[in-house]
């Protein structure tokens, strides 16, 4: 063997080490006295730019790099695959309401709150808020609460003027005191408006949650985690309210966050959609500013209401644990949540910020001067804490997806309940 | 997953034994002993990086999976306990699983054989005598180097049921909106025409390579004996292409039943992977993930992943099986 071979066999050998080591070592991160970076896991929007440089400035060698994924499924897909794995899920974690019973079952690999003061704070939040992300015997907490979806209605008041109704926030408040009397007004608005292209809802589905979670206390299971889709008749009675309204024709039958969705918001496919205090965000991103002012924010029928909301933690996997728990402690703190609600409409978790001129008398211009923080608090000061199963996401995916299919055409409603019973029972396994 | 057709038959030997043999016998050095031990082992340190790679990445998991299958195995809760092949017999009376089955076997009929015939025309074609001939030729790969995602956003716009340019340009001719997502023919078309898009121009490049491999002079002989194009085509042509067209069709072959990027992305919004509302174009890579994350059932996750393993290498046999009727030159 010459020297070139050997130099060969060696550069190989060390190929194959190194590759060795990279699969089973971790990476290599700096200590912790030298400069940390945070990187914090979020979906969405969360409006936190400036509140990171505030920390920044409070916390100097504090480096924090957000990576946001806009996709939920997809982000909810790779946090679990990180937390699982116990590896690579960042700092700073967010996880959405629908997933909380489910990362509860793995709270050891999240660093426990309770440990950091939790108990001092814990009073601060709405009550279900600070429940949500503690384990059954009452010795973990895993997330400490952002924001909480707080429901209301949009409208498009141009849309509404052609069909004839009112266009006033107050009086179309008036028109929908009970989803009865709102599917009534959609007959009306279809009649008004006379054009097949335009619907009164988005879809079915946006508006069967929204009366899904309504219905308090429980929705696919019990807190035994017994499936009760049979037995609960909150979710009879939504699914048969979302059925009413296929019948009507009220829907436009897209599926929430898809593409035709996003630019149903611009070319005025639906005239309402049901709105968390979050959407404000999302609509005016979709909707441009060529809409700004004429989409409008109305009180959701049957009074109040939850969609979505969320919690941070910190994995164990963290290099960095005790600057992410004063991150979160800071970002889900007034601070924090007050700068959310003035980037994003994010709204507070805290009720002792309802009462704070900054939502009181918040506007947002782009839904013409809309008074979201007093709308969106009404929304959230009637909220009854609702507990979702550890499959809740499974189950929900399934049935909605019937209830979609009953909306296409594909099944009757008939077919449709037993299908989505059927779907559900599979679903929880 | 790599497919050797053909053995260039130049196995390297190891160079031990070179030159005469040594006549002197002195006992041999400490330096002398490595390097003859250096000589042995030497090929296989060469050749080993890749089948270390492969055991940690390959078949490891692939080992680990089958563990995994025999158990009740929850994503974040871990392990629940052995269930031997319980989640097979399960998997054998999912109906959903079925209907997976059909829908990944029935885009990858809609979608290969238009593919692979195309793809031998157009290589014929780019064979020929052609003005800029490179720059067909590197044209012909341009879909293929497009990042997935911008093919699936622009193909999902295209087929799209509101404001699509095909409903547009179907809608001049009188015919009416169609949801192309609603329906399994409707959608099955459209996700094929995505993958041939992809494909296409791949395969015909790789079928013009092995195009030019074909002696000229096979042509010349079969011209003067009077032969036609078209005879030459199936008598000279597609025999000689045959390594190629087999190795062509089982890259396909996999590829077609693992399909998962381009019906993910055609039903965008919540819950994609359910692949539309009535599952009419979930795949069955699309129904491993669904199970193991929406799901968070691992264990039966890793049974759909075997079974897709073992469809694919059946799929693989038939394949060769059949293609060997194509008649070879020798």
């Amino acid at each position: 063997m010459n020297r070139t071979q050997r130099i060969a066999a060696a550069a190989v050998s060390s190929l194959v080490v190194g590759v060795l080591a990279a699969g089973c070592g971790g990476s290599g991160d700096e200590g912790s006295d030298g400069p940390v970076t945070l990187r914090v896991n979020l979906f969405g929007q969360f409006g936190y730019k400036d509140l990171y440089k505030q920390f920044e400035a409070e916390h100097p060698g504090v480096k924090i790099v957000e990576t946001a994924e806009g996709d939920l499924g997809k982000y909810n897909t790779k946090l679990s695959q990180q937390i699982a794995a116990n590896a690579s899920a960042g700092d700073v974690v967010a996880i959405e309401e629908g997933q909380t019973v489910n990362f509860l079952q793995t709270a050891d690999k999240f660093v426990n709150l309770q440990d950091q003061g939790f108990a001092e704070i814990k009073d601060d939040y709405l009550p279900f808020v600070a429940d949500a992300t503690t384990t059954v015997d009452g010795k973990t907490t895993i997330g400490l609460g952002t924001d909480v979806g707080g429901l209301a209605m949009c409208y498009r008041r141009d849309l509404f003027e052609k069909a004839g109704l009112p266009t006033d926030r107050e009086e179309v408040a008036k028109l929908w005191p009970t989803w009865e009397d709102f599917i009534a007004t959609g007959e009306k608005f279809q009649a008004g408006i006379g054009d097949d292209k335009v619907h009164f809802v988005d879809a079915a589905t946006n508006t069967y949650n929204s009366i899904l979670m309504q219905g308090g206390d429980e929705t696919y299971f019990d807190r035994d985690n017994k499936l009760v889709v049979e037995s609960n008749p909150a979710v009879k009675n939504a699914w048969d309210l979302a059925n009413q309204m296929i019948e009507a024709k009220l829907t436009a039958k897209l599926v929430a966050f898809s593409d035709e969705w996003n630019a149903g918001f611009k070319n005025g496919s639906f005239a309402t959609v049901a709105c968390p205090a979050w959407m404000t965000g999302y609509i005016k991103g979709q909707a441009g500013d060529a809409l700004a002012g004429k989409w409008d924010i109305a009180t959701v029928p049957g009074g109040g209401g939850n969609w979505g909301g969320s919690w941070l933690a910190v994995p164990k996997s963290s290099k960095h644990q005790k600057e992410a728990v004063e991150l979160i402690q800071f970002l889900s703190g007034k601070t924090g949540q007050l700068g959310a609600f003035k980037s994003e409409g994010r709204l507070p978790s805290l009720p002792a910020l309802y009462d704070t001129p900054e939502l009181k008398d918040a506007k947002n211009p782009y839904f013409n001067d809309a008074p979201t923080g007093q709308l969106f608090v009404a929304g959230a000061k009637n909220l009854k804490p609702v507990y979702l199963g550890a499959k809740n996401v499974p189950v929900r995916d399934a049935f909605e997806n019937v209830l979609r299919s009953v909306e296409n055409g594909q099944r009757s409603e008939g077919d449709g309940w037993k299908e989505a019973v059927k779907a559900a029972q599979k679903a929880a396994k | 997953m790599t497919v050797r057709t053909q053995d260039s038959g130049a196995r390297t030997r190891p160079p031990a034994g070179t030159g005469a043999g040594p006549v002197r016998r002195r006992p041999l050095r400490l330096r002398d002993r490595l390097t003859k031990a250096e000589a042995k082992v030497a090929p296989y340190a060469f050749v080993s990086p890749f089948f270390i790679v492969f055991a940690i990445f390959g078949l490891f998991p692939l080992l680990y999976t089958l563990w995994v299958s025999l158990h009740d195995w929850s994503l974040l809760a871990g392990d629940q306990g052995f269930v031997g092949l319980a989640n097979y017999r399960e998997l054998m009376q999912d109906s959903d699983f079925w209907r997976a089955l059909t829908n990944t076997i029935g885009i990858f009929v809609v979608a290969t054989i238009p593919q692979l015939i195309l793809a031998t025309v157009l290589a014929q074609v780019l064979n020929g005598k052609l003005r800029a001939r490179t720059f067909w030729r590197m044209g012909v790969l341009l879909p293929n180097v497009t990042s997935v995602a911008a093919v699936g956003i622009i193909f999902g716009l295209i087929f799209a049921r509101d404001y699509g340019i095909v409903n547009w340009a179907l809608g001049h001719v009188g015919v009416e909106p169609i949801n192309w997502r609603g329906e399994r023919w409707s959608s099955w078309l459209a996700i094929s025409v995505m993958v041939d898009w992809r494909w296409t121009g791949y395969n015909a490049l790789i079928l013009l390579a092995s195009l030019q491999a074909v002696p000229k002079e096979l042509y010349e002989a079969a011209r003067i004996d009077g032969a036609s194009a078209w005879r030459q085509f199936w008598s000279i042509t597609v025999p000689m292409l045959r390594p190629t067209i087999i190795f062509v069709s089982i890259v396909a072959t996999i590829g077609g039943i693992q399909l998962f990027t381009e019906p993910l992305l055609f039903g965008s919004g919540v819950n994609a992977i359910a692949g539309g509302s009535t599952g009419q174009f979930q795949t069955v890579a699309m129904y491993l993930v669904q199970q193991a994350f929406t799901g968070q059932r691992f264990g039966y996750a890793s049974t759909v992943a075997w079974v897709l393993f073992i469809l694919i290498a059946v799929f693989a046999v038939i394949n060769v099986a059949l293609l060997r009727r194509i008649k070879s030159v020798d």
